[in-house]
C-alpha cells in the first residue's frame, strides 16, 4: 500500500523522526486559511506548497487543465507540483497556488502523459538547507535482511547515483538478531563526512528512522532529500513509505490512510472481492488461477500477437460467484477485443469454473470472442458444459491451442 | 531416488484441525503420504479423523507441540497450514523441534517475520520450503503439499518453481510427452523464502535419478540469475527454464509478494538473457516447456550449452503444429 507524503510525515513524527511542521489542505480556501493561521501568525515567512499524489517527480512536474490540457500559470509562471512561497502576502499566494493545483492534473515522469488529478495539497514550513542527502531503508532480497542506504548525493534519483558513482552510496545490513547497532549508525555518519552537531543529529535521526521502519512493517522507506539545516539538524524533507501488505493485520489503523482516488477504479472494485486484478493497456483480457500462470498467460497473449489488457488471478479457491465477479470486472475494460480464460484445475474443479463462466455470461453482455482453456480436474466435463451451453465459446484443450485461438480471434477481428 | 522427501518421510501436519489442514491432510493420505500426526495447540492427546467431506483414511494423533509430536512419532518432515500471523512462529517451532524438512504453505507471512525465520534457519540444519508455496512431491511416494497428485508421474525430471499453477501446467506437459518427475519443489512466491532455486538445483544435480531439470522463475529478485551462474559452473544435466512476467509492468506486484520489477531490476528479459548465457534452454512460451524438454533429451544433449541451438529450433517447429 502507498500513502501520501503528508501521511508518511505524520507517521514519522509520531515515531520521533524530525520532520517540518505542515498540514494537508483540500481546497484553495483552506490553503489560504491554513497558511495564515498556522504559518503567517507564527511569524513564518517561507512556506512550501506541495501537490499530494502517489507519484514522484512532482518538483519538475507540470500542471494542466484536465479537460483542455492547457498549462496552468500562477503569478505569470508555469505552475509546478511543488512551489516555494517566500514573502509577500503568503496566505493570498497560497490560495492562488492551491487553486491552480487542486482539481487539475499533475504530469510528472512517473505519472505518464495522462498525469494525475491533484485532490490534496500539503503546506509545509520552509527551512534553511545546508546540504541535501539521500537515505532509504528497504528489504535486500539477496541477503534476506533489511538494508540502510545513505548518500551525500541527495535530491536526485538514487538509480542514477548507483550507475554513475556507486561508491557514493553507503550501505549497512541489519542482523535481525542484533538489530541496528550504534556502530553502524556511526559508520554511516562518518562515511557521510559529518562531525559535531550534524553528526549527533544524523545518528539520532537514522536510528529513529529504522525503528519507525520496523515498527510500521514498511517494505520501503525513502527520505530524499534528507537535509541538514544551517543549524546542523537533520530533517526529512520528503518521505516515501511503502508498507508490507502481508503485515497490515498488525496495523488496522493504516486502512484509513488509503486514498481510493489514487487507485485504478477497476482494481478497487476487484479488491472488494479479494480478486487480484491489475489493469494494463492491452487488448486481450485474461482470467487465470494462480499468479505465475496468470503472468505466463499474459506472456502467451503477447506471443500470440495480442497485448494483455490485465493481470487477473482468481486464486485457488475459485467458486462460481468469484468467477462471475472476475469476469464482469475484466469485461468492464472497453479496450478488450478478445478474452482468454485459462484455468488449471488442481484443487479447484473445472466443471465448477465452467458453471461460473456460464453464470457470468448471463449477467454480462459479451461482444468479443471468448477462448476458454480448462485443464486438470474434471476438465472433460467442463468442456462438455461449455460446448453444450450453445454459447459461442472457443474451447481450447491445451495452452498452445489456446494461444493459437487467440491469434485467430485477433486476426478475424482485424479483418472484420 | 528423489530429493528431500520420499515414501519413508514421516510427515507431521501443523494446523491439522483447521479447514485447509483437514482438507489437504485427507488428500495427502489418499495419495499415500506417510502422515504420522498433527499439531493443534490445546487439542493434544486426542485422535482426529477429519470432518465433513474430508474424512481421513485413518485417524491420526494430535499433539500440543511439535516437540511432543516428534518424541512420539519420530516425524522428520512437517507441513504448515497455520494462518499467516502465526506462521513464522510455527516454522520456528518446527526448527526448534529438530524437524529436517519444513514446508510452509501459508500465504501472506509478513516480511519482517521471515527475516527472523531466515536468520534462525541459517544457524540450523533444517530445510524450509516456502512460504506461499504448493509444497513438494515425489511422485508415487509422498505428496507433501496442496498440488493435484494425479497430474504427476514418476520419471527422470526434477522441477523447481516459484509458482503453483504454472508448476501444474509444466508437469502436465511433461507427463503428456512421457516425462515423469523425480521430485517437484514449489519454492514459493515470496521475497524471502527458505529453499531457493540454487539450493534445489544443487539437490537435483546430486540426485543420480534426476536426468534433467526444469526451473520456472518469474520477475523480481535475482534468485534465477544466481542459480544460472551455479548451473553454468557445476551442472552437466540439461536445464529447461521459463520466466513468467515478460509482459509485466514495472513497479507493480503481480500477485506474488516477490513478483515485482523494482528500480528496473528483476525483469524477465534480464533473467532470460543470463539464463541463456549460462547454457539453460530458455523457452519464451509457457506452452513449450514439455516439448522443449523432450527435444533436448532426444538430442542427447547432456551439456546445456552444446545442445542449445538444435533443440531450440526443434522446439519451435514442434510447438507450431
Amino acid at each position: 500500500m502507498n500513502i501520501h507524503e503528508y501521511q508518511a510525515k505524520e507517521l514519522l513524527r509520531a515515531h520521533g523522526v524530525p520532520v517540518l511542521i505542515g498540514k494537508p489542505v483540500f481546497s484553495a480556501a483552506e490553503a489560504g486559511a491554513v497558511a495564515f493561521t498556522d504559518f503567517v501568525q507564527r511569524g513564518v515567512n517561507t512556506i512550501v506548497l506541495k501537490a499530494q499524489i502517489h507519484a514522484g517527480g512532482r518538483g519538475k512536474g507540470t500542471v494542466h487543465d484536465p479537460v483542455t490540457n492547457a498549462a496552468i500559470d500562477v503569478d505569470g509562471k508555469p505552475l509546478r507540483g511543488v512551489t516555494v512561497i517566500h514573502g509577500g502576502n503568503i496566505a493570498d499566494r497560497a490560495y492562488n497556488v492551491a487553486n491552480g493545483l487542486l482539481g487539475n492534473k499533475l504530469v510528472t515522469v512517473q505519472t505518464g502523459p495522462d498525469g494525475k488529478i491533484v485532490r490534496r495539497a500539503f503546506i509545509e514550513e520552509g527551512c534553511a538547507i545546508a546540504h541535501e542527502y539521500y537515505c532509504s531503508i528497504l528489504l535486500d532480497r539477496q541477503t534476506s535482511r533489511n538494508l540502510i542506504m545513505v548518500s551525500t548525493e541527495g535530491g536526485v534519483e538514487i538509480e542514477h547515483v548507483a550507475e554513475t558513482t556507486p561508491e557514493k552510496i553507503l550501505k549497512e545490513w541489519i542482523d535481525p538478531t542484533e538489530g541496528f547497532q550504534g556502530y553502524q549508525a556511526r559508520r554511516l555518519a562518518f562515511g557521510l563526512g559529518l562531525s559535531g552537531t550534524a553528526y549527533k543529529s544524523f545518528v539520532s535521526f537514522i536510528q529513529k528512522l529504522y525503528a519507525a521502519y520496523v515498527s510500521m512493517d514498511c517494505s520501503m522507506l525513502e527520505v530524499n532529500p534528507l537535509v541538514v539545516t544551517d543549524e546542523g539538524s537533520f530533517v526529512a524533507l520528503d518521505a516515501k513509505v511503502n508498507f508490507d501488505d502481508n503485515a497490515m493485520f498488525r496495523h488496522p489503523d493504516f486502512e484509513a490512510l488509503r486514498d481510493i482516488d489514487e487507485e485504478e477504479p477497476l482494481e478497487v472494485e476487484a479488491g472488494k472481492y479479494s480478486l487480484n486484478y491489475i489493469k494494463l493497456d492491452g487488448n486481450v483480457g485474461c482470467m487465470v488461477n494462480g499468479a505465475g500462470l496468470a503472468m505466463g498467460t499474459m506472456d502467451i497473449i503477447q506471443l500470440a500477437g495480442g497485448r494483455p489488457a490485465n493481470f487477473l488471478d482468481v486464486g485457488g479457491g475459485a467458486n462460481v460467484e468469484r468467477i462471475a465477479n472476475a469476469f464482469r470486472i475484466m469485461m468492464s475494460d472497453p479496450n478488450v477485443e478478445a478474452v482468454l480464460i485459462n484455468i488449471f484445475g488442481g484443487i479447484v474443479r473445472c466443471d465448477r469454473v465452467a458453471n461460473g463462466i456460464l453464470q457470468a455470461l448471463q449477467q454480462v453482455k459479451v461482444g468479443v470472442p471468448v477462448i476458454v482453456r480448462l485443464d486438470g480436474t474434471n476438465a472433460e466435463e467442463a468442456r462438455k458444459i461449455l460446448i453444450d451451453s450453445g454459447l459461442n465459446f472457443l474451447v481450447a484443450a491445451t495452452l498452445q491451442d489456446a494461444a493459437d485461438k487467440v491469434t485467430e480471434a485477433l486476426s478475424a477481428s482485424q479483418t472484420a | 531416488m528423489s530429493v528431500l522427501v520420499n515414501k519413508d518421510s514421516k510427515v507431521l501436519v501443523q494446523g491439522i484441525t483447521g479447514g485447509e489442514g483437514t482438507f489437504h491432510t485427507s488428500q495427502m493420505l489418499q495419495y499415500g503420504t506417510n502422515v504420522v500426526g498433527g499439531v493443534t495447540p490445546g487439542k493434544g492427546g486426542t485422535m482426529y479423523g477429519g470432518k465433513g467431506d474430508d474424512m481421513f483414511t485413518r485417524e491420526l494423533p494430535v499433539f500440543n507441540t511439535v516437540r511432543d509430536a516428534v518424541t512420539a512419532t519420530q516425524a522428520n518432515v512437517s507441513i504448515i497450514f497455520v494462518p499467516a500471523p502465526m506462521a513464522a512462529d510455527a516454522i520456528l517451532e518446527a526448527i526448534d523441534a529438530g524437524i529436517g524438512v519444513i514446508i510452509c504453505i501459508t500465504e501472506g507471512v509478513p516480511v519482517n517475520d521471515m527475516i527472523t525465520v531466515r536468520a534462525r534457519l541459517d544457524q540450523s540444519n533444517a530445510v524450509l520450503i516456502g512460504p506461499n508455496c504448493p509444497g513438494i512431491i515425489t511422485p508415487g511416494e509422498a505428496k507433501i503439499g496442496i498440488m493435484p497428485g494425479f497430474i504427476f508421474s514418476k520419471g527422470p525430471i526434477g522441477l523447481v518453481s516459484r509458482s503453483g499453477t504454472l508448476t501444474y501446467e509444466a508437469v502436465k506437459q511433461l507427463t503428456d510427452v512421457g516425462l515423469g518427475q523425480t521430485t517437484c519443489i514449489g519454492i514459493g512466491g515470496d521475497p524471502i523464502i527458505g529453499t531457493k532455486f540454487i539450493d534445489a538445483i544443487k539437490l537435483f544435480n546430486e540426485d543420480p535419478e534426476t536426468e534433467a531439470i526444469v526451473m520456472i522463475g518469474e520477475i523480481g529478485g535475482n534468485a534465477e540469475e544466481e542459480a544460472a551462474e551455479y548451473i553454468k559452473a557445476n551442472v552437466k544435466k540439461p536445464v529447461v527454464g521459463f520466466i513468467a512476467g515478460q509482459t509485466a509492468p514495472p513497479g507493480r506486484r503481480m500477485g506474488h509478494a516477490g513478483a515485482i520489477i523494482s528500480g528496473g531490476k528483476g525483469t524477465a528479459a534480464d533473467k532470460m538473457a543470463t539464463m541463456k548465457a549460462c547454457g539453460i534452454h530458455v523457452v519464451e512460451s509457457p506452452a513449450s516447456i514439455g516439448i522443449t524438454m523432450k527435444n533436448v533429451l532426444a538430442a542427447g544433449g547432456s551439456k546445456p550449452a552444446a545442445a542449445k541451438p538444435a533443440a531450440k529450433k526443434a522446439a519451435a517447429k514442434t510447438s507450431k503444429k
